[in-house]
């Protein structure tokens, strides 16, 4: 009878992390409902729904289009892409015994594994502070979940691991931050570029564009695209998924192969 | 020109690739090691995941080993028994390392024991070559004839009962400590990413007194057996072995080892050892260097693998 409580205690806490879930996306889903009825109409275009991923990839290059209906003055525009979720662990060195040893470290659960925020102005200038939090606008406003012990949460944005995630993901250009990325056609049309990586991770990309006027939010439009591998990649890597022995004994037959003949070639004779 | 590794999920340049297998190919060959220890930070460098890095290397180890080995076959300077005997010892070892591995990834420091592990062994073993090259060397400069091996010399675990006589190595030992080295060769291995070709040829020259010339063959042998059983249980278990990216390097590694055999083999044995002390040594105490000095970033981020 002893097992029960310790195993409700256990059970508690993704509910708990559900419930926080749930409360932000309610929150989050708040405003934006009670805008629906004066919403301006806004529509917005991926140049290229799929990038393939082929032998010769070093990375590519996206626009994304946008038109919104707007009657008086153009409207600022936040284009934020959010690639496929993967979690990260940061480590801090610090000395112990006078060598240099990873002793602490945070979890980033399901984060962006790639996260672009191409505005028309640096986001600040837009809307009050909890409006872009709220809207997660802004490259350092987005929400970076946390393990912190057994709860799951997001952290105060100096938070020195916070600060060092997301020092290292832009120094990699998986995470960008333009706050004169998005450029006008004409009033109410508008274009972003988007730069993938060569290194960008495989999978759904989320595009959002939100259109702010006077500090809130009165437009917003998703798209998404696909990073996939293509062809000789692709079957490359499903090999090594679906048949990951078949595919080692592979490898390995192939490198006695590549071994012989470099040695038959070079033979002296 | 730059090739997209379907596996490491990366673009990279391939001649460089091409030119780090190519290099690092010419020292194995020279020496008859698997070349691991250099390889595998090499790739971490160019922004390989470190996971892949050490499962890819192992297939390019197998290859350039198995080019290297059949020189030393046709040359009759590969003792077969003796590699037998090593291997079945090597197999077990490897399993073992597995395990350790795991428990050391459980307890959350295996970039620490990995790195302490690495400036020990190779500060030690580097030392230990340079003062017994540089005797010898200078025995050969007085003019002095080269140490003959005693017969009263034996250690006590040469000694030890299952005693077999490895005939093309001259030497009449017991089974257990050649087996013995075969397991801690596979253990450090299987715990540290490396073929461990440069702890077996010191291993074997120095504890079981085998000649020079078989000592290097018969090396390349069980690196060739553990590093393919390597790969299979690498792309079994994590699948993480990039063939792209491994076949590029075992293409420079092939014809590297091949250059690298044959300036091997015109060099005097203690001049080679000398070198691939200096080599050993200097590879230590980078990575020594590297846990003292205060990183340039004190923070750094890991992907933690989503694999289903």
């Amino acid at each position: 009878m002893s097992a029960p409580p310790a195993r409700r205690a256990r059970s508690r806490l993704p509910f708990a992390a559900g419930l926080l879930a749930a409360a932000w996306a309610l929150t989050a889903a708040m405003p934006a409902a009670a805008q629906e009825k004066k919403q301006a109409p806004l529509v917005i275009s991926v140049s290229q729904p799929q990038v393939r991923i082929t032998s010769s990839f070093t990375g590519a290059e996206l626009v994304v289009f946008g038109a919104a209906e707007t009657t008086a003055t153009a409207p600022d525009v936040v284009v934020t892409v959010r690639g496929p979720k993967q979690s990260f662990v940061t480590w801090r060195k610090s000395r112990v015994l006078g060598l240099w040893v990873n002793t602490d470290s945070r979890t980033f659960v399901d984060v962006p594994a790639f996260l672009s925020v191409q505005a028309n102005r640096p986001p600040e200038e837009m809307a009050p502070p909890e409006v872009l939090r709220l809207e997660q606008i802004g490259l350092s406003r987005n929400l970076l979940i946390q393990r912190v012990g057994t709860d799951y949460a997001d952290v105060v944005p100096t938070d020195p691991f916070r600060l060092a995630f997301l020092r290292t993901q832009q120094a990699e250009d998986l995470y960008q931050d333009n706050a004169h990325g998005v450029t006008f056609l004409a009033p109410g049309v508008f274009r972003a570029n988007i730069v993938i990586p060569g290194r960008a991770p495989i999978g759904r990309y989320d595009v959002t564009a939100t259109l702010l006027r006077d500090g809130h939010v009165i437009a917003r439009a998703t798209e998404h695209f696909e990073v996939n591998k293509s062809g000789f990649e692709q079957q490359v890597a499903s090999f090594s998924q679906n048949d990951a022995t078949i595919y080692g004994i592979a490898v390995a037959i192939g490198s006695l192969i590549v071994g012989f003949i470099g040695n038959f070639l070079f033979r002296k004779e | 020109m730059t090739i997209y590794l379907p596996i490491a999920e990366l673009p990279v340049a391939i001649f460089t690739v091409f030119a780090m297998g190519l290099a690092v190919g010419f020292i194995s060959g020279m020496f008859g090691v698997g070349g691991g220890f250099l390889m595998t930070p090499l790739l971490i460098f160019t922004g390989v995941p470190a996971a892949v890095a050490v499962a890819s290397v192992s297939p390019y180890m197998a290859a350039s080993s198995f080019s290297g080995a059949l020189s030393y076959l046709r040359k009759g300077m590969v003792d077969l028994s003796l590699a037998a005997v090593l291997i079945a010892g090597g197999l077990v070892g490897t399993a073992a390392g597995v395990a350790l591995f795991l428990w050391l990834r459980m307890i959350g420091q295996v970039d620490l024991f990995i790195r302490i592990a690495y400036t020990l062994l190779l500060g030690a073993i580097g030392i230990m070559m340079l003062v017994e090259s540089v005797r010898a060397i200078r025995r050969t400069h007085r003019g002095e004839a080269a140490q003959v091996r005693r017969p009263g010399t034996h250690a006590w675990f040469m000694r030890l009962p299952l005693k077999m006589r490895f005939r093309r190595s001259r030497i009449y030992v017991s089974a257990i400590p050649v087996a013995g080295i075969g397991f801690v060769i596979g253990l450090l291995g299987a715990v540290l990413g490396v073929g461990g070709g440069f702890l077996l040829v010191p291993a074997l020259i120095y504890m079981l007194r085998v000649p020079t010339t078989t000592s290097v063959g018969t090396s390349l042998v069980l690196t060739l057996v553990t590093m393919a059983a390597a790969t299979i249980l690498h792309a079994e278990a994590n699948g993480t072995v990039d063939a792209v990216l491994a076949f590029v390097l075992m293409i420079g590694g092939t014809m590297g080892a091949q250059f690298g055999a044959r300036t091997g083999q015109t060099m005097r044995p203690e001049n080679l050892r000398f070198l691939l002390g200096l080599l050993v040594l200097s590879v230590g105490i980078r990575v020594a260097v590297d846990l003292v000095r205060q990183p340039a970033d004190l923070y750094a981020l890991h992907p933690i693998e989503a694999r289903q």
